[in-house]
């Protein structure tokens, strides 16, 4: 194999509060972990969804936010070194001798004895407008992000939305495309308000125009994108020319590659035993919102509890020779040295 | 107890009895009403929960505060009755309400 590939004992796919409560139950016990997530930073849910949100039922913490919950795991996994790789989707997932090999969309190659699956609801993923036939764009006219800024270059872009994305991306392609369009639905955006100051610096200027107004169709053949019927806010449609479009609409939860990988699911969760949490799959695991057993709450508390029984197997299989013996924090001073607070 | 009426985009109607203090989008979710995702479980972060308030009732409902319109930019088909049916709450006077719901949440 390639010096590249990543060796370790597990790999945590989610880095959503019962993934990172994970990393400190597996490093208790030695288990080296590294973390996948599509988003950007850890947090999961709690990061995109509610990091302002109270929760009332963490056992012993009256309230806390989303943020702040997340915020504190990340400290009391820091001991335990765990190697985040966030912006990236375990794609592929494959047995090989001795564990498995998981792949992302950005290419990193792992290769680690165990897997567990904490990725909540699904992989965060940018909405897709209910337009007919929009599906044949996708990946030619109609992108959901900037990978490479190349594509729009000498383009007529539209960019819908009135978030920071939609607004980020006005600002930074404007200067490459052909012609840019910002459309939504309303003028007032829930963006950054120096970022909505340029973009009307810019529609001042001349250098690119704002339209208020809904898409309700697309035209375009072969994959490509000719133009868009619009509906404006008093009711009448117009016809915008365009070759590229970019909805920013938000993200939602799908459950993506974990469909593939050969697991037994129930209706898209998936199924596991309450002794170990594991899948169908020996040595690949389920933990959270993810996983259904008979009685499952979807409860990060209940998440936690699947994390340290999930451990202790975890542990058979990367230590096969090494007999567990149960410790706790408080009075074991090999935990505690683990911990570094000894 | 108000009676709360849901009308999916090809006209079928369920309706159900919701408790004062609850929202909408929990009446629908508490009643296996198709249609109403609330995604983020009513933290008016997803979207997922849109209907159009039926124009009787647009008063009796109120207007959607800032966050929730702010919102409604992340949903699609929006009009002057779009509302997120988390940010309704249930009280005696909406006995009777009708809200529509759109044909896809995305």
């Amino acid at each position: 194999m390639s010096a590249d590939v990543i060796k370790t004992d597990a790999v945590i796919i989610g880095a959503g509060p019962v993934g990172l409560f994970a990393v400190f139950e597996l490093g208790l016990l030695d288990v080296k972990a590294h973390v996948i997530d599509i988003l950007d930073r850890p947090g999961g849910q709690c990061a995109e969804l509610y990091p302002e949100k109270p929760i009332y039922d963490v056992p012993a913490i009256p309230v806390v936010t989303g943020q702040e919950l997340t915020d504190k795991l990340m400290e009391q996994i820091k001991p335990f070194g765990a190697e985040f790789h966030f912006n990236e989707r375990v794609d592929a997932l494959e047995r090989i001798d001795g564990g498995f090999r998981l792949t992302t969309d950005d290419g990193t190659v792992f290769e680690s004895k165990v897997v567990v699956i904490a990725a909540g609801g699904g992989s965060f993923t940018p909405k897709r407008p209910p337009l007919p036939g929009i599906e044949q764009y996708e990946g030619k006219s109609v992108f959901y992000s900037v990978r490479k800024m190349d594509a729009f270059k000498d383009r007529d872009v539209l960019i819908v939305g009135g978030g920071d994305s939609a607004l980020d991306w006005t600002l930074n392609l404007q200067p490459v495309a052909k012609s840019l369009t910002l459309l939504h639905r309303r003028s007032e955006f829930r963006a950054a308000p120096a970022s909505v100051q340029k973009m009307l610096a810019l529609v001042e200027s001349g250098n690119i125009a704002f339209k208020l107004g809904q898409v309700t169709e697309l035209h375009g053949a072969d994959g490509q994108l000719t133009g868009a019927t619009v509906k404006a806010p008093d009711g009448t449609t117009f016809e915008q020319p365009l070759e590229v479009m970019l909805p920013f609409f938000g993200l939602t939860m799908k459950l993506g590659p974990v469909a593939d990988w050969g697991l037994q699911l129930e209706e898209n969760l998936i199924p596991v035993d309450t002794e170990k949490f594991e899948t169908s799959e020996k040595g690949i695991f389920a933990i959270g919102d993810i996983n259904t057993y008979p009685g499952k709450l979807k409860l990060i508390l209940s998440g936690f509890h699947e994390g340290a029984l999930m451990a202790q197997q975890v542990h058979k299989y990367v230590y096969p020779d090494k007999k567990l013996i149960f410790q706790y924090t408080t009075s074991s001073s090999n935990l505690q040295k683990k911990l570094g607070v000894k | 107890m108000a009676r709360i009426t849901f009308i999916q985009h090809d006209g079928t109607e369920n309706t159900v009895d919701a408790e004062p203090g609850m929202t909408v989008m929990e009446a629908a979710v508490k009643n296996s009403i198709p249609g109403i995702a609330a995604e983020c479980g009513g933290a008016c972060a997803c979207a997922t929960c849109h209907v159009y308030v039926d124009k009787a009732w647009r008063e009796a409902t109120g207007q959607p505060e800032q966050m929730e319109e702010d919102m409604l930019d992340f949903a699609f088909d929006i009009r002057p009755e779009s509302r997120l049916s988390c940010q309704i709450r249930v009280t005696e006077a909406l006995d009777g309400l009708k809200v529509r719901i759109p044909e896809k949440q995305f």
